[in-house]
Parts: C-alpha cells; structure tokens; sequence
C-alpha cells in the first residue's frame, strides 16, 4: 500500500463526487487516471481494505434495524455464529467478550421483517435473542480518520 | 422526505457499493430503470435529507490495522443519558454512540460506545481517558473486546434473500 492508496482510502470517506465519472474526479485530484483509481481501489477491495464505495444510512430510515446478543454455550458457538451469518438480513456478527458473547446486527426492509429474523435466529438456535433496538444515536459519522502516521 | 418504491429501489441496489466501473450510476441505473442523471439527483437528495449519512469510500478497520475495537456500555440514569451521549459523541474516540434499551436483568447497560484503535491497550486507555473526561466513574459500566469477527458486510434494506 503506497501514499496514493492512502490518500484514496482516507479522503473520500464522505463527499464521493455524484458526477457521471466519479472515478476520474477522484483520480484528478490524486493524479493519476480513471483506469488507475479503478484498478487500485479493485485491488483494495480484494485485499479487504475497503468494503465497498456506498452509503451509510441514518438508522430507521429505510427499514428496520437492531442490534441483537446471543449467551451462547461456548462449544455450540462456531455453529450458531455460522447460523446467524447465514442471514442476508446481518451484516455485522462478532464474538465478544460477554457472557452474552455473540453480538450481531440485523438490518430489514421492516421492522416487522426485522422481529421475524430475531424470532427465526431464536428458533433454529434454541437459544434466547435479546433485542436491542437504537432509541437514540449521538454521533455524527464522519468516517474513520485512519492516521496515518 | 418519503421514500418511494422506485427510491427503495435504488437503495437496495447501493446496498452492495457502486460498481468499479467508468460510469457506476449509469450502471446502478440500468439495474433499477433509472437513468444516470436520475440515480444522481436521488442519491443527492437522500443525503440532503439526512437519510444517508454519509456517501464515500468504506473502509474495514480492521484490514488496515485498527485491529481492536470495543463496545464500551454504561448505564446511565435515564435524564442523564442524552447529555451524556451528546458528549460522548462528541469525542474522537468514540466511532459510534447510541442508546438502546437495557434488558433486565440479563442486561443493565442503556448507552453504547463503540472505540476502534490499533491494539487492545491503546483502547483500554481511550475508554480510561473518556471515563476521566467524562465523570462516568459512578456508573455501571462493561467493556466487551471483540475477539472474532464473524461477518462485516454492508446493511441490506432490500428485498429479502433466503437465507440458506
């Protein structure tokens, strides 16, 4: 990863050109090609740096959404994660260090669609999902300032 | 701002990210009947609308050494709680801050911070300096590491897929 791929993944976190040629814009004030910016940021996205070039909706908005945690016998927890990821509808699903340890996301066309993963995730798992749904959120995304230093 | 079909539409087809290609909203367009022109202005006017937040280049911390991130939890009596999470918000450590109902007694916690940083000591030190700055010794409180991350895609408001 060199200065110029820094530069595409730290600077364009929010504002992304809404023009026919994104990619060029981009790639006029780096100074490189349309072709170039393309084929950098295809290569950071196949690397994982990036996940993807899109929107971050305010929550609640469009559809529904919540956060949900699982207390998960620890040997059953590689199979109810994979369970749980198999939904289209949890972008999010990490382990934490809880002993309510799995913690996930799910995000829905209604919050209505939304209660019906949570109560279908609690079916096939057998397992109680506690629903945590936002109420009330403080801050304003303004990216990740990545710092590097 | 109402969003129409034709709307929830176009953010289901974003939901994924805009295409690497020469003209991605041409290319989004085809995908929902819209034209170039039409993708854009909608785009604007969902952002304009605070509907997206924020439009760019998302990045996965983890990938680019921010490899420790935790969800740090308080609970806060419930006139407190807004100030509190304003400033909170406010603070450059903190990447997210919602408040959300607690679940007793399995749950007691009603604010959410996330904190994202290079190591697990430098985020121990960033909630110990927000705890200081903030006069939140008092509270209940829990720091939850994650230690595995089992999937990170982005939010899916469109039609539902089966899930396998």
């Amino acid at each position: 990863m060199d200065k110029l791929d820094r530069h595409l993944l730290n600077d364009f976190q929010r504002d992304f050109p809404l023009v026919p040629h994104p990619y060029a814009a981009l790639g006029e004030q780096l100074g490189m090609s349309e072709a170039e910016v393309i084929g950098r940021l295809a290569h950071l996205s196949d690397q994982g740096s990036v996940s993807r070039v899109g929107a971050v909706f305010r929550p609640h908005t469009v559809g529904g959404s919540t956060l949900a945690a699982m207390a998960v016998p620890p040997a059953d927890l590689e199979r109810v994660a994979a369970l749980v990821s198999s939904y289209a509808e949890v972008n999010h699903n990490y382990q934490r260090e809880h002993r309510l340890n799995l913690w996930f996301v799910v995000t829905a066309p209604s919050p209505e669609a939304v209660g019906a993963v949570l109560a279908d995730i609690s079916a096939r798992a057998g397992l109680e999902v506690l629903d945590l749904p936002l109420l009330e959120h403080f801050h304003i995304d303004l990216g990740f300032d990545l710092k590097w230093s | 701002m109402e969003l129409s079909d034709r709307d929830l539409a176009l953010v289901s087809a974003i939901g994924d990210g805009l295409p690497l290609v020469e003209r991605p909203y041409l290319a989004i367009g085809e995908a929902v009947g819209m034209s170039e022109v039409e993708v854009i202005a909608r785009i604007q006017a969902m952002k304009e609308a605070g509907i997206i937040r924020r439009f760019g280049i998302i990045v996965r911390h983890h990938e680019l050494g921010f490899r420790a991130n935790a969800m740090s939890v308080w609970d806060i009596p419930d006139d407190k709680v807004s100030e509190i999470g304003r400033r909170l918000g406010d603070s450059p450590e903190v990447t997210l801050c919602y408040r959300r109902p607690r679940r007793l007694p399995d749950w007691p916690y009603n604010l959410f911070c996330m904190v994202h940083g290079r190591d697990r000591p430098g985020v121990e030190q960033a909630i110990t300096d927000l705890i200081q700055r903030h006069g939140l010794d008092g509270h209940g409180h829990a720091v939850l590491f994650s230690t595995r991350r089992f999937k990170q895609t982005g939010a899916r408001y469109g039609r539902r897929k089966a899930a396998e």
